[in-house]
C-alpha cells in the first residue's frame, strides 16, 4: 500500500461557462520515505495538487488517500511549506514557530515547547534572529522560518509548494542543501513542487512532470538513482545527471510546444481600413 | 538620548521637531536648516498669514457694520444722532458694541477672560465645598445625598464634561461595533441578512439619532429622578459614530489574507484560536482605522448633540453664548471653535499612537 495515493483525481474551479478543469485524472503513488519532485510550468496546477494532498482543497472526482485513509482536511501529519512563506507578520520568529509547536504538541509543558522551538530554529541557523519580526528578515531567512514551522510539528510528510522559487539563485542553492541535510536525518516522505528541473534532480528520488493545465495530468516519471549525498558542483560533470536532465527538459519543451500550438486561435477581423483625418494642427516631430 | 527622543516624536506623530533636535546636536547643519525651514518655519508662516487674513477680513466686516449703523441713524434720526452713534462706536461704548466676526486679538483676550473666569469659579467651588464639608459628612452619616455645587460651570469644566461624554460614547461604540463587526465579518449569512439595516442606519443624521434616543431614554428612565441629558447625549454620540468601526471591522475580518487562513487550517487551529490568533491581529489595522474615524466623528457630532440635548458641555456653551449676545460672545464662540479643533486633533494623535503600538506594519522588504 502506498503512503500517499491519488486515484483518478480531478479538480475544477469556477462554475458554468467559466468552469475550468485544472487537474484531470491524476494518478500518483508515493511510498514511505520517498522524496518525489513534481516539475511543471507556472499555472499548470501544481499548487492545486499540493492543496489537494494537504487537505486544503477537496477533489471533485477521485480520491486522495493518506496511509490508506481518504484525506478529509488539513492535519498535523502533513506539514506544508508555502511558496510565499505565509508567516504571520505580527508574530516574531519564536512565536510563529511556537504557534505550530503548541498546536501539534498540546500536552507538552511550556518549557519543553520552548526548547523544541529553540532547537528547530537552531537547526536552520536562525537563533540570532529568533526575536525578530518577519519584515526584518530577508526572503531566504523567512523561508527558513517557514521550513522550521512545518518541521517543528514533526509531520509524517512534508509538502513543499515551490518553496524556493521566490529566492535568488545563491540563496536558493544554500537552502536546497539545508533542506536536504535536514531531510537526510530522518528521511521523511517528501513531496517537492518546483519549476526548476535541476532542483528536482538534486533533491528527489523521482521526478514527475506535470503537463500544463487546463486539464493537467502527470507525465512519465523519471527515476533518479544518483547517490546521496549529492553535490551540486560534482553533479555538473556526472553523465547520468546530464542525460537525465536533458531528457526531462526535452520532454518539458515538447509538451510546452504542444500547449503553445494548441492555443492558437484565429481572430477574424472586420475588413475596415482606418480613415486618417487631417489634423488641424501641425505636429512637431523630433526625428 | 537624541535618537531616542526623535524616535518617540516620530512615533507620536510629531516628527516635524526632528530637524530642530538634530540641529541642536550640530548634525548636518545645512541639510537640517533646510528641513527646519520646510517643516517648522513654513507652517508658522502660513499660520501668520492666516491670522493676517483673518484680521483684515474682520476689520472689513467691522467697517461695513459700522457704516451701516451710522447710515441708519442718519436716515432715521438725522445728523445729530449719526454723530452720536459714531462717537459711541469709536469710544467702544457698551450700548453700541458692534457684533460681527471678532479679530484674532479679541479672541485672545476672550480666551484669557475665560481662563480668569475659570479660576474665579473654581475658587468659589472650593470655598463652597469647604463650607459644606461638615454638613455633608453629617448628611452622609444620616444616609442623605451630599450637597453639591450647583453654580455656573466654567469653560474648562464644560470641556471636561464634553470629553467625558465623548469618551462614554466612544466606549459604547467600541463595545457595540467591534464584537458585532467581528461576528458579521465571520459569517456571510449574518452579513447579508443585516446588510440592508446597516446601509439604512449608517447615513442617518446625528439629530435624528438624538431624537430617537430621547424617545427611548425618556420612557425607560420614567420614575427615576436624575439628569438623563448626559445619558441621552452619550448614547446618541455612540450610535452616530459607531458605523465607521462596524463597517471597518466587518471588512477587516472578512478580508483576512487567504494565506493566513491557510496557515490556520494547516495548523488545525480551533475556531477561537483562529479568531484571536489570526483573524483579529490581521484585521487590527482596519479596526483601528475605523476607531479613529469613530472618535473624530464622535467629537464632531458631540457639539451638535449637546446643543440640542441641553446637556452641559462645549456644545451648549457655544449655543448659550450665541443666544446671549454679550459683547464678548462672538469671540468666545471662536475660542470654543479652536478648542474643539485642537482637542479633536489631539484625540486623533492619541489614537494613532495607540494604533502604532498594537498593530503590525505591512512587510517593508
Amino acid at each position: 500500500m502506498a503512503y500517499i495515493e491519488l486515484r483518478n483525481v480531478s479538480k475544477s474551479f469556477g462554475s458554468g461557462k467559466d468552469k475550468t478543469q485544472v487537474l484531470s485524472n491524476i494518478n500518483l503513488k508515493i511510498e514511505e520515505g520517498e522524496f518525489v519532485a513534481i516539475v511543471g510550468f507556472t499555472g499548470s496546477g501544481k499548487t492545486t495538487l499540493v492543496n489537494l494532498i494537504s487537505g486544503l482543497l477537496m477533489p471533485d472526482e477521485g480520491q486522495v488517500l493518506f496511509k490508506g485513509e481518504p484525506v478529509t482536511g488539513p492535519s498535523h501529519e502533513r506539514g506544508v511549506i508555502f511558496q510565499n512563506y505565509s508567516l504571520l507578520p505580527w508574530l516574531n520568529v519564536r512565536n510563529n514557530v511556537g504557534m505550530a509547536v503548541k498546536e501539534a504538541f498540546k500536552k507538552m509543558s511550556k518549557k519543553e515547547r520552548n526548547k523544541r522551538v529553540e532547537d528547530y530554529v537552531e537547526m536552520v541557523n536562525l537563533s540570532p534572529a529568533i526575536g525578530k519580526l518577519p519584515k526584518e528578515l530577508s526572503g531566504g531567512m523567512r523561508q527558513r522560518v517557514s521550513v522550521t514551522r512545518a518541521l517543528s510539528m514533526s509531520p509524517d510528510v512534508i509538502l513543499m509548494d515551490e518553496p524556493l522559487s521566490a529566492l535568488d539563485a545563491l540563496t536558493r542553492g544554500n537552502l536546497q542543501q539545508e533542506i536536504l541535510k535536514i531531510w537526510e536525518k530522518d528521511k521523511k516522505t517528501a513531496l517537492l513542487i518546483t519549476n526548476d528541473v535541476d532542483e528536482g534532480i538534486l533533491m528527489a528520488d523521482r521526478i514527475i512532470p506535470l503537463k500544463p493545465g487546463p486539464k493537467a495530468t502527470l507525465g512519465p516519471e523519471y527515476e533518479i538513482s544518483l547517490e546521496r549525498p549529492r553535490d551540486k558542483t560534482a553533479l555538473n560533470h556526472n553523465d547520468e545527471y546530464k542525460k537525465l536532465r536533458n531528457s526531462i527538459i526535452e520532454y518539458l519543451i515538447q509538451i510546452g510546444e504542444q500547449r503553445a500550438s494548441k492555443k492558437e486561435t484565429a481572430y477574424i477581423l472586420p475588413e475596415i481600413k482606418p480613415r486618417i483625418k487631417p489634423t488641424p494642427f501641425k505636429r512637431f516631430s523630433f526625428s | 538620548m537624541k535618537d531616542k527622543s526623535i524616535h518617540i516624536l516620530n512615533f507620536v506623530g510629531l516628527g516635524f521637531f526632528e530637524p530642530a533636535i538634530r540641529l541642536a546636536a550640530g548634525e548636518e547643519v545645512k541639510k537640517n536648516l533646510i528641513a527646519l525651514f520646510r517643516k517648522v518655519l513654513l507652517p508658522v508662516l502660513s499660520v501668520g498669514l492666516f491670522l493676517l487674513l483673518w484680521h483684515s477680513g474682520a476689520m472689513v466686516l467691522y467697517t461695513i457694520e459700522k457704516d451701516a449703523r451710522i447710515e441708519k441713524a442718519l436716515t432715521e434720526r438725522g445728523q445729530e444722532a449719526a454723530d452720536l452713534e459714531r462717537a459711541c462706536i469709536e469710544s467702544n461704548g457698551k450700548d453700541c458694541k458692534i457684533s460681527t466676526l471678532p479679530t484674532p486679538s479679541q479672541v485672545w483676550s476672550a480666551y484669557q477672560s475665560l481662563l480668569a473666569d475659570h479660576s474665579i469659579i473654581s475658587g468659589k467651588k472650593a470655598a463652597f465645598l469647604e463650607k459644606v464639608s461638615a454638613t455633608n459628612e453629617k448628611r452622609i452619616a444620616d444616609g442623605l445625598d451630599p450637597i453639591t455645587y450647583t453654580g455656573r460651570p466654567s469653560f474648562v469644566d464644560q470641556i471636561w464634561t464634553s470629553l467625558k461624554t465623548v469618551f462614554a460614547g466612544f466606549l459604547l461604540a467600541l463595545f457595540i461595533a467591534v464584537p458585532i463587526g467581528i461576528m458579521l465579518g465571520l459569517s456571510d449569512t449574518l452579513r447579508s441578512s443585516v446588510n440592508w439595516l446597516i446601509q439604512i442606519f449608517k447615513p442617518v443624521s446625528p439629530v435624528v439619532w438624538l431624537l430617537l434616543v430621547t424617545m427611548i431614554v425618556v420612557t425607560v428612565s420614567k420614575g427615576s429622578d436624575g439628569d438623563s441629558a448626559f445619558t441621552i447625549s452619550f448614547i446618541s454620540v455612540g450610535l452616530c459614530s459607531m458605523w465607521a468601526t462596524l463597517v471597518n471591522t466587518t471588512m477587516g475580518v472578512s478580508s483576512v489574507d487567504k494565506d493566513y487562513i491557510n496557515v490556520a487550517k494547516v495548523l488545525n487551529l480551533s475556531m477561537s484560536q483562529k479568531v484571536f490568533k489570526i483573524i483579529l491581529p490581521s484585521s487590527f489595522p482596519l479596526i483601528f482605522t475605523g476607531l479613529r474615524i469613530t472618535l473624530s466623528v464622535a467629537w464632531m457630532v458631540l457639539i451638535a448633540i449637546e446643543l440640542l440635548a441641553q446637556s452641559p458641555g462645549l456644545g451648549s456653551f457655544v449655543w448659550e453664548e450665541f443666544q446671549n449676545g454679550s459683547s464678548e460672545s462672538n469671540s468666545k464662540i471662536i475660542v470654543a471653535m479652536f478648542v474643539i479643533g485642537i482637542i479633536g486633533f489631539l484625540l486623533d494623535r492619541i489614537m494613532l499612537t495607540i494604533q502604532k503600538f498594537v498593530t503590525f506594519t505591512e512587510e517593508t522588504v
